[in-house]
């Protein structure tokens, strides 16, 4: 065989590999969209689920995602933007110790999530005695996301020039008020991009929450808002299960007549969101680029 | 005079702030660091546990085939013999990797060497979407599709080793492609050129010259995506069928170290035997997912030229 014909016959078998890949792909988005997208309707999407009969929604859970992710994104992004701006602008990067932060930084988001989840279990809901709730669940997901979170925006703020901080430093500004005043929103549109992308993986997390958020949604009021009461939607101390644990339970339980249905909905609900992270990431991005640097 | 001298000897309120931004962000760091140190404090203290305080030998408990810790084994000790969900772990683990790592290869390199064009329109931004799919969406659709497939075409109940792979190898298939695509991009344009230069057909460019200097980040991808499949727990436990048992054929049911985790840690009391073997568990997943970070440092110490 000379090397010609070796180089068509490789040729062939990549794209064959490609067109497969391709295949999987489309036929896993497909799926899930083809199957979920006719459940969704607004009675799919507000109701409460019921766990023996047909035709419950997912209101509770889809409310106590987004909540969770809001609480959760409350709590991670100062640790994350401090843990960043000290690894980048103060941190020697020469130094041993920086390193062995950064190692354990590293490992942290290596962890897999059931691990943190357990970890936040055992520390929170039971030593703490925080129980199943909201604030044990989103210290969980803090820990899941700190690591990603912390490295996007150390990231972000890597890319802005060096020129800029000693500009700042020739105008008399010490690194802190130079962080503040001039890296931070240059590095903005990075930095948003980060915490729009995290925000997606926190949405579908659920090996964390089993047992820090729990697995049950009790009915709320939605006419109550105040955070002390415990049918209250904003009760941060109240158990959750979120979009992602409830499909995984009516599958793993089986007691639900519809489960299939339920959790194809479900499913093509959590995509839909991601997917919508995933595109205002990028579109916030580049607005925002726009707007502070006068870029037509 | 005074006021002045005052003034210069005095901090000024710049060094002032600065300092107390420094101790900020510091102690933001600090407190990552803490976690870390307690996660694997926590999880160590009770895990350990099973071996000082309830007595049970280690070696036993790795090689041990019968996981029942609630009952007593013949000898008057627990049965608490983790191999069947080590193996199980380390089965899925390694099926998922070995079937992705050449479709990864081969789509990565269809991508940058032989379509970018394509690449970039297509599997690009589809790779990137599907890197964030989560992953009880892959064990829906596990169970949904490829549980019946299996039960279809070998019999039996469709859960199993079998099954889970193929779930995982969906899943970490686009991390290790968007992964491998970076290392592909890194190789310098001039090899490609001097390839072609000296009369080397694509493949032979490819295979002889891209492929080798990639090799360490390639290496790395797999090993990430073995990593991020040994610690995936809900998508495996939907399709693997969770039965403690040692694994005869990939396509009966088995279990892996998270699969017993997510569902044992709530049905067993806190401090005893039960709930302690389960934490052993966590710590051989901690220590697990240790060691694939200082492989991945490995392989980047020794690729770096």
């Amino acid at each position: 065989m000379n090397a010609k014909n070796a180089d068509k016959i490789a040729t062939g078998v990549l794209y064959a590999i490609a067109g497969i890949v391709i295949l999987i792909l489309a036929a896993l988005l497909g799926y899930i969209l083809i199957q979920g997208v006719p459940h969704l309707s607004w009675h799919f999407l507000t109701a409460p689920a019921s766990a023996f009969t047909a035709g419950g929604g997912i209101g509770i859970q889809l409310f106590n995602s987004l909540y969770l992710l809001l609480i959760t994104m409350l709590l991670s992004f100062p640790i994350a933007l401090g843990a960043g701006i000290y690894l980048n602008e103060y941190a020697n990067p020469k130094s041993k110790i920086t390193g062995m932060v950064r190692m354990t930084i590293e490992i942290l988001s290596s962890l897999p999530s059931v691990v943190v989840g357990l970890f936040g279990f055992l520390l929170f809901v039971v030593q703490f005695n925080l129980g199943f709730s909201i604030l044990s669940g989103a210290i969980a997901l803090t820990f899941f996301n700190l690591p990603l979170l912390t490295r996007s925006i150390e990231d972000a703020l890597a890319t802005v020039p060096d020129l800029q901080r000693e500009a700042g430093s020739a105008l008399g500004l010490s690194r802190w008020e130079t962080v503040g005043h001039i890296i931070l929103p240059a590095a903005l549109p990075s930095i948003v991009t980060g915490v729009v992308l995290s925000a997606g993986r926190v949405f579908g997390e659920a090996a964390a929450l089993i047992y820090t958020a729990g697995q049950s949604a009790p009915a709320l009021n939605f006419g109550d808002w105040n955070p002390f009461n415990i049918s209250s939607p904003l009760n941060i101390m109240r158990p959750a299960e979120t979009l992602a644990v409830h499909i995984w339970k009516i599958n793993s339980e089986g007691i639900m007549p519809d489960a299939q249905e339920v959790s194809a909905g479900a499913s093509a609900v959590l995509i839909i969101v991601v997917l919508i992270f995933n595109f205002s990431a990028r579109y916030l991005s580049s607005y925002l680029y726009k707007r502070l640097t006068s870029t037509k | 005079m005074d006021e002045i001298r005052e003034s210069l000897l005095k901090q000024s309120k710049a060094s002032r702030k600065d300092q107390f931004g420094r101790a900020i962000s510091f102690s933001a760091l600090a407190l990552i660091v803490i976690v870390v140190i307690s996660i694997f404090y926590f999880v160590a203290s009770k895990g350990l546990a099973t071996f000082f305080s309830d007595g049970v030998n280690l070696w036993g408990f790795l090689t041990g085939s019968e996981w029942a810790p609630s009952q007593v084994g013949d000898n008057g000790k627990p049965l608490v013999g983790a191999a069947p969900m080590i193996i199980g772990s380390f089965l899925v683990t390694l099926l998922a990797a070995l079937i992705a790592t050449p479709f990864a290869i081969g789509t990565a390199v269809f991508m940058t060497e032989i379509s970018p064009k394509r690449g970039a329109k297509i599997l690009g931004p589809v790779t990137e979407l599907l890197v964030g799919i989560p992953s009880v969406v892959y064990g829906f659709i596990g169970l949904s599709v490829i549980v019946p497939f299996m039960r279809a075409v070998f019999g039996g109940s469709g859960f199993g080793i079998l099954s889970g792979a193929m779930v995982l190898f969906v899943m970490i298939l686009p991390t290790v492609t968007s992964m491998t695509v970076d290392t592909l991009r890194a190789v310098p344009r001039h090899y490609r050129e001097s390839a072609l230069a000296l009369g080397a057909t694509r493949w032979q460019m490819i295979y002889k010259v891209i492929l080798r200097g990639a090799t360490p980040g390639i290496l790395t991808a797999s090993v990430f995506g073995m990593a991020r499949a040994f610690g995936e727990a809900l998508a495996v436990q939907m399709v693997i069928g969770n039965a403690a048992l040692m694994p005869h054929n990939l396509t009966s049911p088995a279990s892996t170290l998270t699969s017993v985790l997510t569902q044992g840690i709530g049905n067993t009391v806190m401090g005893s035997l039960e709930n302690n073997a389960l934490w052993s568990l966590a710590l051989i997943l901690l220590l697990m997912s240790l060691v694939f970070n200082l492989a991945i440092r490995a392989i980047a110490k020794k690729g770096a030229m």
